[in-house]
């Protein structure tokens, strides 16, 4: 099972599309961090046009590595996933697609197996891009505009917000996102994975995996009240944006935030719940198919 | 013609009786404004926090600093703060010293336990930004308890302090600054946020209301007419 992972991740990282995920990530960030680095001001009055004749603040505090790196997530983040598929949606097609699918399926191997180690590389594949995007838009992203408290502004039902988060109480907060992130984006690579089982090359997969992801994160902000109580629960993409829970920081009565805190842990488990759910789900209906699957490439 | 000689007397009487009055509450305001004016400068160190509805900010450790006339700069030394535009009327000066003004006794009055003296003040340049303040004076200890301060762009102010151990100087040990706040809205569309579940409770701080921010800081020390550095403002 190991030698079949190291040889599953041979592949990938022999592949030209595999890297076309890490530059484009690498490239988005960068412009990200030079604009802001040349005008965040016009952002961050933007995002406080409305308070801006009441209070003073310092902007240029405020637009610092732990913003920046929430800012390219909060972005990113949607678009991730089209970079997932176009690994993960290759696992099964893209085997049948070069006419492998068959020699592999010969070897003393269960199918069974064979897909759970397309899932471990594609999963694995999916933490690496998020060590590299944590790399270069929190890292970098910290020593190019430094390390100070961190702003967050937030939408709740009809009020606005703005959270201050002590630059103290930030880390553990990203590395908690990153790891839901990882698994958020892994329910993107059992879709896509599932989706492969039934292609012979692999453009339709990732295609159908990218109209899906749209069609649902559309659907899941249309901010209709039908929908938003009778579908919008039920898809996945709901739950991809989870990671911002770690940022909403829990307060006292008067306002003021309590440090380590969260403010709604409930949601983050459920939302993690119905993510693992998912996984669980695509990759119990990719085997259960893939072993009554008639390989014929 | 009995009632009209009565009738004079009477109006005569009530004007000597305001022009009193008015003559106690310029000198009470004189014998205020003396105490203030021993303060040339100060930075101060004290804790910051704001009660906004919108703005969950945690306490801070700020610098305080003033300088004569009306300069006042407060400072979150590590991290960020947000700081009431109209935060340089803590500085007490800048009521009863910044403008001319034309003083009115408007009686007696309670605050906690202690008597004080309330006075208005009417700024006498019709194009002043402070249209009206209210003063609360401790008469016995010549301090500002209190002062409500409307103005024509800035909206309306509150302030009140509690004295300690600088009230020599008539320096508070703490000061709750009440103001004015516009609804914040965040533009539509850009934050793509994780919805809890949880409908937004208007978790309106206690004592406040949507339109009210607060800002209540708790002095720790002052350095009295020190110097305080231009380059600070």
């Amino acid at each position: 099972m190991w030698n079949l992972l190291q040889i599953e991740l041979f592949k990938i990282s022999k592949r030209p599309r595999t890297y076309i995920a890490f530059a484009a990530i690498a490239a988005i960030v960068f412009i990200f961090q030079f604009a802001f680095k040349a005008d965040g001001q016009s952002y961050m009055n933007l995002m406080l046009q409305s308070v801006k004749d009441s209070f003073e603040f310092e902007r240029t505090k405020a637009i610092n590595g732990y913003f920046m790196c929430y800012i390219i997530l909060n972005t990113l983040l949607v678009q991730l996933p089209i970079l997932v598929a176009l690994i993960a949606a290759d696992s099964i097609s893209g085997e049948a697609n070069m006419g492998t699918l068959r020699l592999l399926i010969t070897k003393p191997i269960s199918r069974t197996q064979l897909i759970l180690v397309k899932f471990a590389a594609a999963t694995i594949f999916t933490i690496l891009l998020l060590v590299w995007m944590a790399i270069i838009s929190l890292f970098f992203s910290l020593l190019i505009f430094g390390a100070d408290d961190m702003l967050i502004f937030r939408s709740k039902g009809d009020e606005s917000q703005i959270l201050l988060i002590s630059q103290d109480d930030v880390m553990w907060r990203y590395l908690a996102a990153f790891a839901y992130a990882t698994v958020a984006l892994t329910v993107i690579a059992a879709l896509s994975l599932f989706l492969s089982i039934f292609a012979d090359n692999s453009i339709g997969p990732i295609i159908a995996t990218v109209c899906i992801v749209l069609v649902c994160t559309i659907i899941s902000n249309i901010n209709v009240p039908i929908i938003d109580k009778n579908v919008r629960p039920f898809l996945f993409t709901s739950y991809l944006v989870g990671w911002k829970g770690f940022f909403y920081i829990a307060t006292t009565e008067d306002g003021v935030p309590i440090k380590g805190s969260v403010e709604n842990w409930a949601a983050i488990r459920n939302s993690l719940s119905i993510l693992l759910l998912h996984i669980g789900v695509l990759l119990g209906a990719s085997v259960f198919i893939f072993r009554k699957k008639d390989i014929l490439s | 013609m009995n009632l009209l000689r009565f009738g004079l007397v009477l109006i005569a009487m009530v004007s000597i009786i305001v022009v009193k009055a008015q003559e106690n509450v310029n000198a009470l305001i004189q014998k205020v404004n003396a105490k203030i004016e021993k303060v040339n400068d100060y930075t101060a160190e004290g804790k910051m926090k704001t009660k906004v509805v919108f703005l969950k900010v945690p306490v801070s450790a700020v610098k305080i600093y003033f300088k004569k006339p009306n300069r006042l700069k407060i400072k979150n030394e590590k991290g960020i703060s947000f700081v009431p535009k109209g935060a340089v009327s803590i500085n007490i000066s800048n009521i009863v010293n910044g403008e001319k003004y034309t003083a009115l006794d408007a009686g007696m009055d309670k605050i906690g336990n202690t008597a004080v003296r309330v006075v208005k003040l009417l700024p006498t340049d019709d194009n002043a930004d402070i249209v009206l303040s209210t003063i609360y004076i401790d008469e016995a200890n010549l301090l500002i308890k209190k002062a409500k301060t409307t103005t024509r762009e800035n909206g309306s102010y509150e302030l009140e302090m509690t004295y300690g151990k600088y009230s020599a100087y008539g320096l508070p040990d703490k000061i709750i600054f009440t103001f004015n706040t516009k609804e914040y809205k965040l533009p539509k569309g850009i934050t793509f946020d994780f919805d809890d579940g949880e409908s937004a409770k208007s978790n309106i701080p206690r004592g406040l209301n949507k339109n009210k921010g607060q800002a209540e800081i708790i002095f720790d020390s002052y350095i009295i007419n020190k110097g305080v550095s231009d380059a600070v403002f």
